[in-house]
């Protein structure tokens, strides 16, 4: 094909470029869709989970990716329903992996929600990944992770 | 110091339908790893008892550690029943104790 001939509704070359433009454009958005990432390697983190292996994707933290001051990110729980009879959310932990209190909150649900969503205010020692777990009453885990960069950290050692 | 608090709930909600709550109360949270000025440690006090009930039903609770920012602040989600009071009560490390109460009207 000669440089100048123009690329025509029906050239199959245009046809050829969209298809590989398609397939890129899917090739760059799979990262996006990539496997959760692991669960931060905290000591009581597994303690709280005792060997039991929570689902991703269904529980939502969200904290921003770049958080100026760790002595206040703001943290969003989300959980979308319905919830069958019997398997509502009963807790969500919130864990830690810098803090020196891995454990940094525990809400609790002793009625069953008709919206699963709490926002709150954290204190983060450092840039890290925070995890948070859902139980539902039929006992099982729901797990959601975190990656926060954090310019100033919480003063939590005392300095 | 446990003293101050707002609360913030819609004045008219319907039932069945869940309704948003907001609160924050004024406590410093301390972590325990900060010293004062004379370089003794500062005791870790933190709410480690907050529960929210409707019409005295407990409907929500939490567990504020020191991971939880200063002066917390909560929103969460309770569902509409009937009208009466939810009441906020909790507790921090040094046995200190506070409470806030917001009304609530349940139409339909």
């Amino acid at each position: 094909m000669k440089r100048d001939e123009p690329l025509t509704v029906a050239s199959p070359l245009r046809r050829q470029i969209i298809v590989a433009g398609a397939a890129l454009a899917a090739t760059r958005a799979l990262p996006l869709r990539a496997e959760p990432p692991a669960l931060p390697s905290i000591p009581e983190l597994d303690a709280y989970l005792a060997g039991r292996k929570p689902e991703f994707g269904r529980l939502l933290l969200d904290l921003p990716r770049l958080a100026d001051d760790g002595n206040a990110v703001t943290m969003r729980l989300f959980m979308p329903g319905p919830f069958a009879p019997g398997m509502q959310v009963t807790s969500i932990a919130l864990f830690s992996e810098k803090n020196p209190v891995p454990k940094m909150a525990q809400f609790d649900f002793p009625v069953a929600p008709a919206k699963v969503e709490i926002e709150s205010r954290v204190r983060l020692a450092g840039s890290q990944r925070v995890a948070a777990i859902a139980t539902l009453a039929d006992g099982a885990l729901h797990a959601a992770t975190a990656d926060v960069s954090v310019t100033i950290a919480a003063c939590l050692d005392g300095s | 110091m446990a003293a101050g608090s707002r609360v913030q709930v819609p004045t008219e909600v319907r039932r069945g339908e869940p309704f948003e709550v907001k609160i924050s109360v004024r406590h410093p949270m301390e972590t325990g790893f900060r010293v004062d000025d004379m370089g003794k440690p500062i005791a870790r006090n933190t709410i480690h008892e907050f529960i929210c009930r409707y019409n005295g039903t407990p409907v929500f609770a939490a567990n504020l550690g020191s991971g939880i920012a200063a002066n917390p602040y909560l929103r969460f989600f309770v569902t509409a029943l009937d009208s009466g009071e939810l009441k906020f009560e909790w507790v921090d490390d040094a046995g200190e104790r506070g409470d806030a109460a917001a009304t609530l009207r349940v139409t339909g």
